[in-house]
């Protein structure tokens, strides 16, 4: 195949298993760039009055630190794994709509390159320096956000990139709903699925009912600060506070977006790796489906000083109590799925008890900020940090690297080193500790969050020394990881169908699988139909297999998503004829799309 | 259209096409949810006029409401002729259904531009924000809608629309009627509780 | 101020948390100083129930961490795979356990909920009559205090009696701001169009660190704070001084071509300045010299930092408002000795 035939061939792939591998890799990259932030956040705040970057370059690092890892790195590496993992688990040949799919993906690319592009095109608005990158911190409280206080394009990049991200992930919603209720193998009831799928669905569900709240928060916002209305402006009466429920609406429910996947991974590592089933399977499913209906309900936990009041603070309070005890029974049931078990110490089996060891720190640090009164000495302090990063370092990141350990010899039919595999988790544990252990003291001594210098007077200067030193150590680790996919590619071991003994679907084909994943859809007649050998129906010899319909790929999701940006530079340029060719390139990508003979 | 068919089932013996777009509507509730909250938050919250009842002309509005909800039954009706393959009466129904949103509009548009006549724009207060807001993002999904019909409709014309997929305007069908209902719910919120 | 590091090492976390000790020494950070802006370090009622409140809630989690963790440790030592061990029973469930692991962490949840709820309403109550009054204004970067029943209006630095109640009203006059001085308690934001409250009544007589703690644009972390807890006789007479009108210049000083310069670079359009200006848009400077730290509590007060501060107010805080108004050294001089009269 000529390379650009091999490029084209990727940019029209509907394959899950490809677009799959395309946002790990794409998610991944940001990662690095949401983690090299941090390190910078960290070398800045290694000593008091540090002088590493400026005060508005600072601004914008942990702006984009968080915008960076929530919705270009966690969101799309869980993703990564919905896409490849998913229809395998459920036995389908693809998902429900797979030009979709690379829509979605696309969409996500390029809201990310737009939102980035912010990191150097600050002399295309006279900014008088290279990095004009959004600056209101991941939560963009308004009234800050509004043209008064934030002249510049910074905001303007980042409330547009958002807006075409949520595109992305609602597409993604979408799809994975319709994939999971209605591409399941014959037999592969509701409570029958993997627990990764389930968590799938749930997440799903979160995400397109979560998203369209931020939009109309965005959308608001834009209104404001292009069209001069004055939503968030008291001005005309207007309520900045009204930013903060929509805001926490939707980004209670995100949080869950975050977790719940990697819950889903470990559910599936601790099994596989104890040699036993998930104990309380139904209780673990509805207790997620719990959490995700509760985090409804308890947004304004993330603003107990802004005064609402001692009933709203009490019942916000009590709702976030109640939510720790669905979180709660999920740990309490890995616990005993490991105990009485024979536990052999993979990485991803390292990485998924490690899980359960940070998240409960996480837990126990969220349950005291649960109580408003303690909340107004913690929040907006290096406290909430820490929580935060042990809620979805130690556990979103860690049940993402154990699924990366554990899936990827299906991805790429090579088996990660497990020496380098030991060394990364023992790199990243240690340092993920001393990085964010020393924050809750740091906060409770009273440094509050996202300031770029700190007095020496408060007496942290050493707790946050060894935090950068901490950080600087999860760096080595991941390095490590880097290294260890590298020779993977060309050194790793062959892992054949299935190195681990897995009890699910996905083992039962090659490694990586065939394009069209299963010869024949399997049967399903138990949760575990690895581990049940009978349950599984076998192919009878000399069976005439039905032909196999792989669609092939389209350019038009593509030609769509590209629209999206094209859009966005009309109100970042404030030239409106960049809306029109948007809105004529979506038109016709939409159109072409949905006249395309794609099933022949 | 789409792959769904590929594996020729489905676990809940729902059309996948369908299930996206329930699905779909479910998460549009909570754009419209957030949009009419919002509005209603700042109900009575104008520091300048003109105000609501100063405004809205709810005999004017009542009218288009009709309009739309005829649109509606028009739609219910393209639905049956493309099911029993009456294609002649599908383009009917469908061009019709398609004319009363041009209809609903074009008073929209009016209404837009009396209003700003009258005063009353995005920037003026909170009441004019939140209005433009909500009813134009209605709006734009109407013209949306508009589009799709028209579309359907040329396929009609170019007789590719058989029973076969009449799943296609049947989709299009659960969308027309979400953006009428929704507007009966605005109709209610923004012209009749002032 | 003058405690020695180790008795207030001791009150930094109080005693209930002795245990931190070891790890702040170990970390260095103990010898530092005497963590002027902890949040363990209660000074006023308000601080003090979170206080006892966090503590409570601490012990149980610690308690959890310890069942949650032990457990986890037994069963990675007890369990590990072992060569030729017979394959693990396949357990599916136990409804009793369920049952169990859900209601004991309900149960705990309620001993933390019922003190919590307690707390939430014994620390937003009504201000007591006779209580003092005090208008916080949040500016972007500094803090505006006015006790309108006394006529005093100063930026900064708060001065509370110590055993008086205390009703902070809070305003911003740009965006959210989050007013937090830890040793006096929680946090409250300050919002644009609204007007939040604190009430409480300082114990002891201290100087409290606290700073904003809602991110506000550049200078966020240039916005601090002091709080001088005094007795009452030293908080009165503290009042008379900040009563008193502006202090005279002697004619033919060098105080006195700073008061002209100080009309002359327009500083008189955004301070006021005695009777010689009302503006409001920077701090009210007429009895700065009686202030310990300028731009923000980010300064200390004195003739250097003065100068440094006057000569170009962005580059020493990023964003500052308060622009370089190129004033030559000469007139800068003056402008100092000036402002250092103004007591």
């Amino acid at each position: 195949m000529s390379r650009l035939k091999r490029l084209m061939s990727w940019l029209t792939t509907t394959d899950h298993k490809r677009i799959g591998l395309l946002y790990f890799y794409t998610a991944f990259v940001f990662f690095l760039v949401g983690g090299l932030e941090a390190l910078f956040i960290r070398a800045q705040l290694a000593q008091p009055d540090g002088h590493v970057v400026s005060a508005e370059t600072f601004n914008q690092l942990f702006t984009m630190h968080g915008t960076t890892m929530v919705f270009l790195a966690l969101m799309p590496l869980t993703a990564s794994f919905f896409n490849y993992i998913v229809p395998l688990q459920i036995g389908a040949r693809d998902v429900a709509f797979p030009r979709l799919n690379a829509f979605s993906y696309w969409v996500f690319v390029l809201g990310a390159l737009l939102m980035n592009a912010s990191w150097f095109t600050g002399p295309l608005f006279h900014a008088g320096r290279l990095n004009v990158a959004p600056d209101a911190g991941w939560f963009g409280y308004a009234n800050l956000t509004s043209r008064q206080y934030s002249p510049g394009p910074n905001i303007d990049f980042w409330l547009l990139g958002l807006q075409i991200l949520g595109v992305s992930s609602l597409a993604a919603g979408f799809n994975f709903i319709v994939t999971i209720l209605n591409l399941r193998a014959p037999g592969m009831k509701m409570m029958r699925l993997p627990v990764f799928s389930w968590m799938t669905l749930v997440t799903s569900f979160l995400i397109i009912t979560a998203f369209p709240v931020i939009t109309v928060a965005l959308v608001l916002l834009m209104f404001d600060r292009f069209f001069g209305t004055h939503f968030y402006l008291t001005s005309a009466g207007g309520d900045p506070v009204l930013w903060q429920h929509l805001f926490w609406i939707f980004g209670h429910p995100e949080v869950y977006i975050l977790i719940l996947p990697a819950m889903g991974i470990v559910s599936e590592v601790l099994p596989t790796f104890a040699r036993k089933p998930l104990f309380g399977y139904t209780v673990v499913v509805y207790s997620g489906v719990l959490i995700g209906f509760m985090g409804w309900g308890v947004w304004s936990h993330h603003m107990f000083s802004v005064g609402l009041g001692p009933i709203a603070d009490s019942v916000f309070s009590a709702t976030t109590m109640l939510i720790a005890v669905p979180t709660g029974v999920k740990i309490f049931n890995w616990l005993a799925t490991l105990w009485g078990g024979q536990l052999r110490f993979t990485t991803a089996m390292l990485f998924a008890i490690g899980f359960i060891a940070l998240f409960t720190i996480g837990g126990l640090s969220g349950v005291t900020h649960a109580s408003p009164p303690a909340d107004l000495q913690q929040t907006d302090t290096y406290y909430v940090v820490a929580h935060i990063h042990y809620v979805l370092f130690g556990g979103t990141i860690f049940g993402l690297f154990a699924g990366m350990y554990y899936w990827w010899p299906k991805m790429t039919g090579r088996l990660l080193s497990e020496t380098l595999g030991k060394w990364h988790f023992a790199l990243v544990f240690v340092g993920m500790n001393l990085a964010f252990f020393p924050m809750h003291l740091i906060g409770l001594l009273g440094m509050p969050r996202r300031i770029y210098t700190y007095s020496p007077d408060l007496g942290v200067s050493t707790l946050n020394l060894v935090s950068t030193i901490g950080a600087f150590l999860i760096g080595v680790g991941v390095l490590v990881f880097i290294w260890n996919v590298w020779r993977t590619r060309t050194r790793g071991q062959t892992a054949g169908n299935d190195p681990w003994g897995g009890a699910t679907l996905e083992w039962t084909i090659s490694s990586p699988p065939p394009v069209h994943n299963f010869d024949v859809i399997p049967t399903v007649a138990s949760r575990l139909p690895r581990w049940t050998k009978t349950q599984l129906k076998a192919i009878p010899e000399g069976a005439k297999l039905a032909e196999i319909h792989v669609p092939g790929g389209s350019i038009w999701p593509l030609v769509t998503a590209l629209g999206l940006p094209v859009l966005a530079l009309a109100p970042l340029s404030h030239r409106l004829p960049f809306a029109f060719v948007g809105a004529t390139i979506i038109l016709l990508g939409i159109f072409r799309w949905a006249f395309e003979p794609f099933e022949a | 259209m789409t792959i769904a068919a590929a594996t020729h089932r489905t676990s809940m013996g729902l059309d996948s096409r369908k299930m996206a777009f329930w699905a779909f509507i479910g998460s549009e509730c909570l754009l419209f949810g957030s949009l009419i909250s919002t509005y209603l938050v700042y109900k009575g919250r104008s520091v300048v006029g003109p105000y609501p009842h100063d405004i809205l002309n709810i005999p004017f509005t009542s009218v288009s409401t009709f309009d739309l909800l005829m649109s509606s039954l028009m739609m219910v009706l393209a639905l049956a002729a493309v099911q029993r393959g009456d294609l002649k009466w599908a383009k009917v129904w469908l061009v019709a259904t398609a004319l009363l949103g041009i209809f609903f509009l074009s008073g929209q548009v009016y209404e837009f531009t009396s209003f700003v006549r009258e005063g009353l724009t995005l920037q003026t207060n909170l009441f004019g924000a939140t209005f433009f807001v909500l009813t134009g993002t209605h709006g734009a999904h109407v013209t949306v809608g508009v589009v799709w019909l028209l579309t359907l409709w040329v396929r009609a014309l170019q007789g590719q629309l058989t029973a076969a997929n009449a799943v296609t305007v049947e989709i299009c069908g659960l969308y027309w009627h979400f953006v009428d209902v929704i507007w009966i719910v605005i109709f209610t919120v923004v012209y009749l509780i002032q | 101020m003058t405690e020695c590091w180790d008795s207030s090492t001791f009150d930094a976390v109080s005693r209930d948390r002795r245990w931190l000790l070891p790890l702040l020494c170990a970390a260095g950070a103990a010898c530092g100083g005497p963590f002027p802006q902890s949040s363990l370090r209660p000074r006023s009622d308000f601080a003090g129930a979170i206080d006892r409140l966090f503590t409570d809630i601490f012990w149980w989690a610690v308690l959890v961490f310890i069942l949650v963790e032990g457990l986890l440790l037994f069963i990675i030592v007890r369990y590990r795979y072992r060569e030729g061990a017979p394959t693990p029973k396949p357990t599916h469930g136990h409804t009793l356990l369920e049952i169990a692991w859900t209601l004991a962490p309900a149960l705990i949840l309620v001993f933390i909920a019922v003190p919590t709820m307690r707390t939430i309403f014994a620390t937003q109550t009504d201000s007591p009559a006779g209580a003092l009054r005090v208008e916080v204004v949040a500016h972007q970067w500094w803090w505006e205090y006015r006790y309108p029943e006394l006529g005093v209006v100063t930026a900064n630095e708060l001065h509370l009696p110590a055993g008086r109640t205390v009703a902070l009203a809070l305003t911003s006059a740009d965006v959210i701001h989050s007013f937090w001085a830890p040793g006096l308690g929680g946090k409250r934001d300050v919002i644009p169009g609204r007007t939040n409250r604190l009430v409480l009544r300082p114990d002891s007589v201290d100087t409290l660190l606290g700073q904003c703690a809602e991110f506000c644009g550049a200078s966020h972390a240039n916005m601090r704070l002091r709080v001088m807890v005094e007795a009452e006789p030293a908080f009165q007479a503290w009042v008379g001084r900040q009563q008193a009108g502006a202090a005279s210049v002697a004619k033919g000083s060098l105080a006195e071509q700073g008061q002209q310069a100080f009309r002359r670079y327009g500083c008189v359009g955004c301070h006021t300045m005695g009777t010689m200006s009302t503006a409001i848009i920077g701090p009210n400077l007429t009895h700065l010299g009686s202030r310990m730290t300028i731009a923000g509590g980010l300064f200390p007060n004195d003739s250097v930092h003065l100068t440094r501060w006057i000569a170009d107010p962005p580059a020493e805080k990023p964003g500052s408002i308060m622009p370089n108004m190129h004033v030559p050294a000469g007139d800068l001089a003056a402008l100092i000795a000036y402002l250092r009269t103004m007591r």
